[in-house]
């Protein structure tokens, strides 16, 4: 049946199917929603799940970790402060290589208080072992958010996955929702060191210098292991249903002399900026980067790359900007927009394609390069 | 792509307008989105939704700037709000009021959203129910299908009366 969903209900959606044990969650703007949801269908007996209504997101993640480490599939939600009060507790998620999924509703920080969209809040876990998705559509976040629970699960990876999507532009829009019949996309989980109630037995003792740094590796190979199985997991989903989905979403790229890149929305409508600068005879194309974590492999040689940063690192710059230059060998454009809800618009992104400075840093709205 | 802005006051139905309209366009085999303004609305308070119907999927998430349709459910925000702004040479303006309206360039629709959820009764909280008439308007304009106006308020609301509003609006909508 045709649906139209919010980009919050898309997920909750998507993890009835997933069907978790264990939910834990606390809520926050602009990501209550999902949890509003997840939480009716526990109560309707759609779900059959143990929904624990926690008393902050610090506890939230606790009541994951906890629940996960017996060997069952959990979820959570959160946004903004929510997840930088978890901070702690989604490093212990991953080092102790618990498959904990999560939504992050991406929000500004306070001060000054914002409820908006911004991806600074998520960005500021990126080191934290986390696998990291940024999706740009409705579906996209019901596929992805479904596809997170195979990967996270997946032996090769057993790490926790994070699913990002722009706090109001798209946790709030309504677009069509095609759902799937789930069958065996998902397979049952399996921890091969859960803990059982009934024979307890004890993790997290004092780890020296001698071994400390094994574990860490091991976080890392896990992470580099991970990408054949997105890619493998992001296959059997098209295959299946019909949607394909990479590390990065490029549009219009393979002939371009000029590339935008952005995460969420902003990637999604610098597509119609490209189509705009292509009918003014200029060669443009938009990579929108879902995989923040692994990084993807990206080339972009030959050509003048513009980054969209909806987020900031004081002292530095802009993260994706930073990230981009690092990984790809190539100086860039960095255009600061979006923070906080600034409304940017298709126009304003062509814009930025057109008066592009590579090497300079621009926030857009303040108007002056750096 | 034909992007419509709804005009309504918090409490009012106005982003339940929206995702009616939208969701009507998509029964109608046309992609739409319909996303509400979020700021620090609170009941009473003028807000704007917004909705865009197209043959093509949709990539666009600012707001729209330049509606060819404006939807105005309650007349009074146009004291405090210009909802012509923007708004597109020649466009149309749908207006909740029992009188006949002008806006010079515009052509203008008027239909008495409020007289006829007062005759079927829909009142919630006190306030009549206006999402679901209008949609029945917004057929009349040709922007849905009747069949799909019906089919998208069935799905959202199980009393008939939605839909016998809507039929009302339909029929009573000057053109």
């Amino acid at each position: 049946m045709k649906k139209i969903a919010t980009g919050n209900k898309a997920v909750a959606e998507a993890v009835k199917q997933a069907k978790p044990e264990v939910v834990a969650a606390y809520p926050i703007t602009p990501q209550t929603e999902i949890v509003e949801q997840i939480a009716e269908f526990v109560s309707t007996g759609e779900l059959k799940s143990r929904y624990i209504p926690v008393e902050s997101e610090h506890s939230a993640m606790a009541a994951c970790i906890g629940a996960s480490i017996t060997g069952v599939r959990t979820f959570t939600a959160t946004s903004s402060h929510g997840l930088l009060y978890m901070h702690e507790m989604t490093n212990w998620a991953a080092g102790a290589r618990l498959p904990i999924v999560m939504a992050n509703v991406n929000r500004s920080l306070g001060p000054g208080w914002n409820i908006w969209a911004e991806h600074t809040d998520s960005l500021q876990e990126r080191d934290t072992g986390w696998l990291q998705v940024y999706v740009s559509t409705v579906q996209e976040a019901y596929d992805a958010t479904l596809m997170a629970f195979r990967i996270a699960e997946h032996n090769d990876v057993l790490l926790p996955v994070m699913v990002n999507l722009d706090g109001f532009t798209l946790s709030h829009i309504m677009q069509p929702l095609d759902t799937v019949e789930l069958g065996d996309y998902i397979p049952p989980i399996h921890l091969p060191f859960a803990i059982d109630p009934k024979n307890p037995a004890g993790y997290g003792g004092l780890t020296g210098p001698e071994q400390h740094f094994k574990f860490r590796w091991e976080i890392e190979r896990s992470m580099r292991d991970s990408v054949p199985v997105i890619k493998e997991t992001e296959a059997d989903f098209a295959r299946r249903f019909g949607r394909k989905y990479g590390f990065t979403d490029e549009y219009r790229c393979e002939d371009a002399e000029v590339v935008v890149i952005a995460l969420g929305t902003l990637g999604k409508e610098a597509e119609v900026a490209i189509d705009m600068l292509r009918s003014e005879g200029i060669k443009a194309g938009s990579l929108r980067i879902r995989w923040l974590r692994p990084f993807p492999k990206i080339d972009l040689k030959g050509k003048e790359v513009v980054v969209i940063d909806r987020d900031y690192s004081f002292g530095f710059g802009g993260v994706l900007a930073g990230e981009i230059r690092a990984k790809c060998g190539v100086d860039v454009y960095s255009v600061i927009a979006g923070l906080g809800g600034q409304e940017v618009t298709y126009e304003d992104i062509a814009g930025f394609i057109r008066t592009r400075r590579i090497g300079k840093e621009f926030w857009f709205g303040v108007n002056d390069h750096v | 792509m034909y992007e419509i802005r709804i005009h309504s006051r918090g409490g009012q139905g106005g982003v339940t307008a929206a995702r009616l309209l939208a969701l009507a366009a998509i029964h109608d085999g046309k992609y739409a989105t319909a996303c509400p303004f979020y700021g620090a609305e609170r009941r009473g308070a003028p807000i704007v939704s917004f909705v865009r119907i197209d043959d093509k999927p949709i990539r666009i998430y600012s707001q729209i700037k330049k509606p060819d349709l404006v939807v105005v459910l309650d007349a009074s925000v146009m004291d405090v709000v210009d909802v012509l702004q923007g708004l597109k040479k020649g466009g149309s303006v749908l207006i909740n009021s029992a009188h006949k309206r002008e806006f010079p360039g515009f052509s203008t629709s008027n239909v008495d959203l409020t007289g006829i959820a007062l005759k079927e009764n829909l009142i919630v909280a006190g306030a009549p129910i206006l999402n679901t008439p209008v949609l029945g308007a917004l057929a009349k304009m040709g922007i849905i299908s009747v069949d799909s106006a019906k089919k998208a308020i069935r799905e959202m609301f199980s009393d008939e009366r939605n839909v016998k509003a809507a039929e009302a609006a339909h029929r009573e909508m000057s053109s």
